[in-house]
């Protein structure tokens, strides 16, 4: 039953934190290169620039669902397939997000990356 | 890329690691979480591995924010994927928890999948894509 639970949890941390990622990287991408815009901006500008996109606080939120899913997870499987599987799946995740709601270029290259991905946490399950 | 950008992807995989270390040794100690009693999981917030775990992802959190701001995320995630070796190598050596044969191989055929992105360029260029950094606050669509 706890193999279950388990999983449900790592569903819901891979949602969450995938979700977070998407809203997270659109809000960098709004603020561009933080190193660039502290040199002509100065450190105080970085920080009010940051905090001034809305789409990070959402993502800020939806980790914060995914750090507290995680450590209910953690409490009943080890880090070593915890950590790996809720990790490549979000990254799997990611990758359909990125493509649809960021428009990154998600090539050839990158989709097979991200089979290897989910085929590994398929062997990292088997233990 | 230059140095200082691959100095920030290194320090997001290093905190990333070590942090989900510091939960994991934290959250042995709480012990498990009745699943009808889920708000356990504050009472593990107040456990010093934890908190360790929490300061270690606010330095992850703005090393991979930084990161962001610079490359895609779909170039972001796979240049960090050495933290899965990381992560295996803090399960065994320091929590001493099982690794068998079959997880090193998934974590291994993880980090080449992930490696096959690592070589391509790190941002998606948008046509009439304008100066980020001139831009002022607010919600562009």
């Amino acid at each position: 039953m706890r193999t279950t639970y388990t999983w449900i949890c790592i569903a819901f941390t891979v949602i969450a934190a995938a979700s977070g990622d998407v809203l997270i990287a659109l809000a960098m991408r709004r603020i561009g290169d933080l190193g660039d815009f502290r040199r002509k901006h100065g450190f105080l500008a970085v920080g009010a620039r940051v905090l001034s996109e809305s789409a990070l606080f959402g993502g800020v939120f939806f980790m914060a669902m995914a750090f507290f899913s995680n450590l209910v997870g953690l409490s009943w499987a080890d880090l070593s397939l915890m950590g790996p599987a809720s990790a490549a799946l979000t990254f799997a995740t990611n990758a359909v997000g990125a493509k649809f709601f960021l428009h990154e270029n998600v090539d050839k290259r990158r989709w097979i990356a991200t089979v290897c991905v989910c085929v590994g946490v398929v062997l990292l399950t088997h233990t | 890329m230059t140095f200082r950008k691959y100095l920030v992807i290194l320090s997001v995989v290093i905190f990333g690691s070590i942090g989900d270390a510091f939960l994991a040794r934290g959250m042995k100690q709480v012990g498990a979480i009745d699943v009808h009693h889920l708000m356990q999981v504050f009472t593990a917030v107040a456990n010093p591995w934890v908190i360790m775990g929490i300061f270690s992802l606010l330095a992850f959190m703005a090393s991979y924010m930084t990161a962001l701001s610079f490359a895609d995320l779909t170039y972001v995630l796979p240049a960090t994927a050495i933290g899965y070796v990381n992560m295996a190598l803090i399960s065994r050596f320091w929590l001493h928890e099982h690794v068998s044969l079959t997880r090193w191989a998934g974590i291994v055929l993880i980090v080449t999948g992930v490696g096959l992105v690592a070589g391509g360029p790190s941002r998606t260029e948008h046509l009439g894509e304008v100066e980020p950094a001139t831009q002022g606050s607010g919600d562009r669509a």
